[in-house]
């Protein structure tokens, strides 16, 4: 971990017990199941698209996992799962955006902690600061955690939410997983100097870098800066370095812009299998634990897939009845008319 | 005097009372101090908001009355306090943020359009987003390039955004008020040009705020305004009276959702009509009223729907200013044109 700014550490550091530490992996094995499969379904028809993760649990839930959802709240873009399972969205509800059903998803975003999906990359960054900041005036101690990518962060909204949030002060924690790859764009030509934490001096705001396939590293560095925020100090801005090792999205190819070995070498070791090993080591889990924790992520997926086949297309009138809390007469009347025409159709 | 004879002159002075001369500025100020004091959950910020008060005065001593944490500075960028205002707004704040400008709007529009005006939407009804954006708008000041424009065609386009223009200090109290306590984003255009103007402001009975308002009747043309253009109509009205021709001018006051029922009513009755606006004519506003007046009015319209409205050009320097917003002459030589059409 690289620390450009000191960060001030979370009062109860205490190391992760045997018992998170389990979680942590069943966790990430319920992602990996859920998030290969959406690909499968894609493949099925099941669902028109999908953004796969995969090679980023680590960074998604350990991130996810410092978040207190009684006070705290994420803003994702469009590929959080492993940050919407850690929370404890609904499943259904978060895949369905995916299935064409609604936009954000159908999940509550004020109940889930959960900002509603969407794709301006770094549009939620500066919501997450006014959230923040709504904090700070509040007097309440929630902190939000705002999770973009390598590519977003050449967009200007994100250095605009740094400096509005380190002037403020604004309780945020910027979560950058940078994936080495902007659809075909690799890092180097997308972030000038390389790191998007090393900007964070430029703000005043802390900046760590971290092992983002190290699921404890990126817990414990997201732990503190959540310390960090809700001690008064500001914001702070975390670079989790990790990988995307599938395509974009389904109707990506990667093998355009980079062949399989590049990928194998990039890539570096699987963050699954790199905590298995460790928990094995530390004598922390058995085999047992793995082949049940695999098992429960099959059925976990399995559930959800089924979940996903039984969505209906939504009515159509819901086109018209989400566009304004006091809708207007020319949205009724063609609502009116849309219902008129379809119903003679 | 009887008990009932002194009610009744009380209540007539607290009538008089309640009816004050105020500028437009004023009258905003106004609203904005007794928004701030009457909804705890209310944040106006933006640039130079503070201490300043506005480059246009408008929230001159708010802070100091309500406190930095609820009038503040931001720094400088659009997209950051308009995205800003989406997080606030999630949060269970009602932010009345400010762009300073019309053309500082631009820098800003992604927030507007992809976020504040979709969240109600992506969030199927759970993330209201009740922001009210002011923007001083239009031209008429000699200002520099991005300091005047008409941007409210722009904003009438995007689903989920409201817009309204107050043309007068009455109106502007009244309609910010409204505006900020309404639960959908609304872009709140204010007529830069008539800030100093003063007028009778009416506290207590803002009346209707809903839809248009006629603010002349007349019998013969109905002018279609709204925000500075309003006034100009009204001079126009008085010439043309001259001249033995009634005007009526229908100020549209909500340019989303815009008042169709007001527009029949008038155009029905008058039969002929002209819309006048600033922004450039090809697709704006003037389109749309023109369509919502033919669809109500066709067979008794005795001409087509004029338009009077500035060019499709970059809004120009100060020295072209007067050649590009509709001035009266232009005004008068479209009402002459609605009355002189002969069918074919």
């Amino acid at each position: 971990m690289d620390s450009l700014l000191p960060v001030v550490a979370a009062a109860d550091a205490a190391p992760l017990s045997p018992e998170q530490l389990r979680e942590l992996y069943s966790l990430m094995a319920a992602v990996r199941y859920l998030d290969t499969s959406a690909v499968a379904w894609q493949r099925q028809g099941i669902i028109p698209g999908y953004a796969p993760e995969l090679g980023q649990e680590a960074a998604q839930v350990g991130s996810a996992y410092a978040l207190d959802t009684a006070r705290d709240f994420a803003f994702p873009t469009y590929r959080e799962m492993g940050v919407a399972r850690t929370m404890g969205v609904d499943m259904v509800a978060y895949m369905s955006t995916h299935k064409a059903t609604w936009h954000g998803g159908m999940y509550d975003p004020l109940a889930s902690r959960l900002a509603p999906i969407q794709a301006v990359v770094a549009g939620s960054v500066l919501h997450a600061v006014g959230w923040a900041h709504g904090q700070t005036l509040s007097g309440e101690h929630g902190v939000a955690l705002s999770y973009f990518g390598d590519g977003a962060s050449s967009q200007g909204d994100v250095h605009e939410a740094m400096n509005f949030a380190a002037v403020m002060k604004a309780p945020v924690v910027f979560f950058i997983q940078n994936n080495g790859w902007a659809i075909s764009v690799p890092t180097e030509r997308q972030v000038a100097g390389g790191s998007v934490a090393a900007r964070a001096a430029g703000y005043g705001i802390p900046g760590i870098q971290v092992d983002g396939n190290d699921v404890v590293a990126v817990y414990e560095a997201t732990r503190n800066a959540f310390a960090h925020c809700r001690a008064g100090n500001g914001p702070v801005v975390v670079e989790a370095m990790t990988y995307r090792r599938g395509p974009h999205s389904t109707a990506d190819d990667p093998g355009r812009y980079r062949s399989l070995d590049d990928e194998r070498i990039d890539a570096g070791e699987d963050p699954l299998e790199r905590l298995r090993k460790r928990l094995l080591a530390e004598g922390v889990a058995d085999e047992a634990f793995f082949t049940a924790a695999n098992q429960a992520a099959r059925a976990e997926e399995e559930a959800i897939r089924t979940g996903i086949e039984a969505l209906d297309p939504r009515p159509g009138n819901e086109m018209f009845d989400f566009v304004f809390q006091e809708t207007t007469p020319a949205l009724e009347n063609q609502a009116a008319r849309w219902r008129e025409e379809s119903e003679h159709v | 005097m009887s008990e009932s004879t002194t009610a009744v002159l009380e209540t007539e002075a607290a009538a008089e009372t309640r009816s004050v001369k105020l500028s437009m500025q004023q009258a905003l100020n106004r609203a904005l101090d007794e928004t701030l004091s009457t909804d705890p959950k209310t944040v106006v910020f933006g640039e130079d908001c503070g201490q300043l008060g506005g480059v246009f005065r408008i929230t001159d001593g708010l802070q100091a009355k309500h406190g930095e944490s609820r009038v503040f500075d931001t720094p400088l960028a659009e997209s950051g306090i308009l995205g800003m205002s989406v997080g606030l707004a999630m949060a269970g704040f009602h932010p009345i943020p400010e762009v300073q400008f019309d053309g500082f709007a631009y820098p800003a529009i992604n927030q507007i359009v992809c976020q504040i005006a979709r969240m109600n939407y992506r969030s199927r009804g759970t993330l209201p987003m009740p922001i009210t954006l002011r923007v001083p708008s239009f031209g008429g000041i000699r200002a520099p390039e991005h300091h005047g424009e008409s941007l409210e065609a722009l904003f009438a386009h995007v689903p989920g955004l409201k817009v309204v223009s107050p043309s007068d200090p009455h109106d502007a109290y009244h309609l910010l008020k409204y505006a900020a306590s309404r639960p959908d984003p609304v872009i709140f255009m204010e007529p830069k040009s008539r800030y100093w103007q003063k007028g009778d402001v009416d506290t207590a009975d803002g009346g209707t705020l809903t839809g248009a308002r006629i603010v002349r009747p007349g019998r013969h043309l109905t002018l279609v305004a709204w925000g500075a253009m309003v006034a100009r109509c009204l001079q126009v009205a008085e010439l043309a009276a001259e001249d033995g021709i009634d005007v009526e001018v229908l100020d549209l006051r909500w340019l989303k959702p815009i008042d169709a029922e007001a527009l029949a009513a008038s155009v029905g009755k008058t039969r002929r009509a002209v819309v006048v606006h600033e922004a450039p004519l090809t697709s704006g506003l003037g389109a749309e009223v023109a369509q919502l007046i033919t669809q109500s009015c066709f067979d008794t319209l005795k001409a087509p729907v004029e338009r009077v409205t500035g060019f499709d050009v970059p809004y120009p320097s100060g020295d072209l200013e007067d050649e590009y917003i509709p001035n009266i002459d232009r005004i008068l030589l479209g009402i002459q044109r609605v009355l002189e059409y002969r069918r074919g």
